[in-house]
């Protein structure tokens, strides 16, 4: 019972770890890019450390909590990080598809 | 169950550790790279989890903290550099 848990989350955490990847390969400009690291291999990575948590407390006595640890921080540093690269890109003007606000707010102060 | 699961897990993530690998050497901009060298830390901290999964040991969660800690301060301090052009001022 615990074994197909386990496999479940193993699997699942995986397929979200490479579908972060894929999106940062294949989509178009920055700004889609980064939605998929930073949402998809996040969660791909919370999945598994919750397995190894799940794992490690059913071999070991006690619960595991180092995993919990490392969940924890990622789960607090991946916005963080991901709202100053967002702020790095808009601030050097990288070329997005859809408007930025940057250029918005540029537009109109160009004619005056 | 699990020892059918976790190669496959390993082919997917090393798949994912790839496609990031790619876009760090491609990247058009330096935004693009660092996001890259982003999830390729967080790619490390999977293939080190399943590691500790396979090999029954607990050691390997204590190198995944440590990644985790300094690849967000890298990563803090790269973007800081990009805007800023100086990371302490």
């Amino acid at each position: 019972m615990i074994d197909i848990l386990l496999s479940l989350l193993i699997l699942t955490g995986a397929i979200f770890t490479f579908i972060g990847s894929l999106g940062l390969a294949r989509l178009q400009d920055f700004y889609t890019r980064l939605h998929g690291p930073t949402k998809a291999t996040t969660l791909g990575v919370g999945c598994l450390l919750i397995a190894s948590a799940l794992y490690f407390s059913v071999r070991e006595e006690g619960v595991s909590l180092h995993e919990v640890l490392v969940t924890l921080f990622l789960f607090i540093t991946a916005p963080v990080s991901a709202h100053l690269l967002g702020k790095a890109a808009l601030h050097l003007k990288v070329k997005s598809l859809a408007p930025t606000p940057a250029q918005d707010a540029d537009a109109p102060s160009d004619p005056a | 169950m699990l020892s059918t699961v976790i190669p496959i897990a390993y082919a997917l993530v090393s798949l994912a550790f790839l496609m990031s690998f790619w876009r760090l050497l491609r990247g058009p901009d330096a935004p693009d790279r660092i996001l890259a060298l982003d999830t390729l830390y967080v790619n490390t901290i999977a293939l080190l989890v399943l590691l500790g999964i396979h090999l029954g040991s607990a050691i390997y969660f204590e190198a995944a903290l440590l990644i985790a800690m300094m690849g967000f301060v890298g990563t803090i301090a790269l973007c800081k550099y990009l805007l800023r052009g100086d990371i302490i001022e």
